[in-house]
């Protein structure tokens, strides 16, 4: 399957020339691939965000490339404003983008600023509001009237309503409660399946991007340390010790249990460990 | 775009300028303003250029960095330059349609370029080696007699530190909310006057929602740490002068008296 995006060793200096210069992002080649599910992980400061935002051509690479579907996305202006819809990109805390009077209107900005007809903005504001678990009867409220949650799912909303092939999330659950975080990651999920588009999360969760992720990218001082799926980067839980991450704790746990010699596969969802535990549990009955 | 702007930053530093006392510093600016108004001809000019050299020089600051400062000025400097090119009289040397340019109207742009140029570069290097706090403490201690008039000094400087603070932090806001909207397709780059006013508002809208948000929960901390203004209010860091502050406020009153004699012999 071609990747639907990819970077050729990407760099990014910012502030060049100046006593605050500081290369943020070293020779980063990675591949996105049509309809999948992307973790990107990293310990703060290690170039996450400063990555993904060259992902919609917002940063421009100080060398290296960007392809959207093969073509450099800074080939022409006309193909850079078209991947920014293509590729959609939700800041982190993306409640504070907020403006218009009502939640709809917020929504609408995306399709209308792509020249869609009134309809089709109707029609994808709606659905739109649909995916992120916003009810219809806030889209005529002031989206300032909203509760700090509900403010975020207007925001992930207004992009999910471009309806984009790519849709990158900057640590989208920060600072929300456990059901939240588990009703946004859900909704994401579905607009996933549904719309078959591909999903970057960002996120420094270990347990977020191990139960959701189907392939994981670790980033360290603006290098790719790792690349792979969640069980192939688990198992180097000392490595990621090493960068200052650590695994999630029910692999910690069963890496402990092998240690001490007990014969259980390598899992890092709670549901795995379950699995596992009363599947040993049968082989070995006490 | 807003990263060139670098109004009130600082440069964190170890040299010599930034280990001067803020109201070394200040002084120190006012007379350099001083000399730069009333310098006249080159051998003035030359000297306060000497001057700012020096500082620059010994600050470490890239000179490229300080030049970078005056881009958002570039308009102003280039107006300033024609108006007295065009402006001024005295020995023709060309002449074309209602334009006349003089001998003296180069040499009078070019000074104003220059003077201009060196005002800029001189106040940009004191923010750029003095920490916002630094800056208003030396503020609130130099001013510290108009206290007995009632001027309220300390809330002043408070609200000028403030101030200092925050505009890079409003600054990486907007710049934020510039890439989110931009995200959203928003485009400010094409279209009339109109259009790209009201381009501005998903700028400006969130901007001002999160300025305020800022304000109060700034003052609620305030509150919370019992600030009351000034009154037996202490400091952590009790500014001193050493002795290389007062080399550097001779050299300063040197640099103006140089100046003021050079002047009335016409240099
Ligand atoms: N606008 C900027 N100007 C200068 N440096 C920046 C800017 N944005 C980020 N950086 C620096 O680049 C590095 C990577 O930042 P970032 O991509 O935000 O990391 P992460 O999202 O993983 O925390 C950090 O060291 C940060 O200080
Ligand atoms: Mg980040």
């Amino acid at each position: 399957m071609h990747p639907i995006l990819e970077t050729k060793d990407l760099r990014h200096v910012y502030s060049a020339g100046t006593p605050f210069e500081h290369t943020a992002l070293d020779g980063v080649s990675l591949s996105i691939f049509p309809g999948e599910f992307l973790g990107i992980i990293g310990h703060t400061g290690s170039g996450k965000s400063t990555l993904i935002q060259h992902l919609n051509a917002l940063l421009r690479p100080t060398s290296g490339q960007v392809l959207l579907g093969g073509e450099d996305i800074w080939k022409d202006k006309h193909f850079t404003r078209q991947a920014r819809f293509r590729v959609g990109l939700v800041f982190q805390y993306p409640e504070y983008q907020l403006f218009e009077e009502t939640v709809a209107k917020d929504i609408a900005f995306g399709p209308k600023n792509m020249g869609l007809q009134p309809e089709e903005i109707d029609r994808r504001v709606r659905e739109a509001a649909g995916f992120a678990g916003l009810p219809e009867a806030l889209l005529d409220k002031s989206p300032f009237d909203l509760s700090g949650g509900q403010k975020r799912r207007v925001a992930i909303a207004g992009v999910i309503a471009m309806e984009p092939e790519v849709l990158i999330l900057d640590e989208p659950t920060a600072g929300l409660d456990p059901a939240g975080r588990e009703s946004i990651l859900d909704n994401l999920r579905r607009f996933q399946q549904a719309k078959n588009a591909a999903i970057v999360m960002v996120s420094h969760s270990m347990e977020e991007v191990a139960a959701n992720a189907g392939r994981l990218i670790v980033m360290d001082e603006g290098r790719v340390f790792a690349d792979g799926a969640p069980a192939e980067v688990f198992a180097r839980a000392e490595a990621l010790q090493q960068i200052g991450l650590a695994v999630p704790q029910v692999t910690a746990v069963f890496l402990r249990l092998r240690a001490m010699g007990l014969s259980l596969p390598p899992v890092y969802t709670v549901e795995q460990a379950r699995r596992a535990i009363l599947a040993a549990k049968e082989a070995r009955p006490c | 775009m807003l990263k060139d702007i670098t109004l009130g930053q600082f440069f964190p530093g170890s040299t010599i300028v930034h280990r001067l006392d803020p109201r070394t510093k200040l002084v120190l600016l006012v007379g350099y303003i001083v000399a730069l108004f009333t310098a006249r001809w080159f051998v003035t000019y030359g000297l306060v250029l000497a001057f700012l050299l020096l500082a620059v020089g010994l600050s470490r600051i890239p000179p490229k960095t300080l030049l970078r400062s005056m881009k958002p000025l570039l308009i102003v400097i280039v107006i300033t330059g024609l108006l007295n090119l065009f402006y001024t009289s005295g020995q023709v040397l060309v002449q074309f349609w209602i334009f006349r340019i003089t001998r003296e109207g180069i040499v009078a742009a070019a000074l104003m370029i220059l003077r201009i140029t060196m005002l800029v570069c001189g106040t940009f290097l004191l923010t750029y080696t003095t920490s916002p706090i630094a800056l208003t403490d030396g503020l609130e201690l130099l001013l510290g007699p108009l206290k007995r008039l009632h001027v309220p000094v300390h809330e002043l400087s408070m609200m000028m530190c403030i101030a200092l603070r925050f505009i890079p932090t409003l600054m990486e806001e907007t710049d934020k909310i510039i890439s989110a909207q931009k995200a959203r397709g928003a485009d400010f780059e094409t279209g009339n006057l109109l259009r790209r006013a009201k381009a501005m508002l998903p700028i400006l809208v969130p901007l001002f929602i999160s300025a305020f948000r800022r304000a109060d929960e700034l003052a609620t901390a305030m509150e919370c740490r019992c600030y009351h203004g000034g009154e037996g209010r202490t400091r952590l860091r009790q500014p001193r002068f050493l002795l290389h502050d007062f080399l550097a406020l001779g050299l300063g009153a040197a640099l103006v008296a140089a100046v003021a004699i050079l002047r009335t012999m016409g240099l």
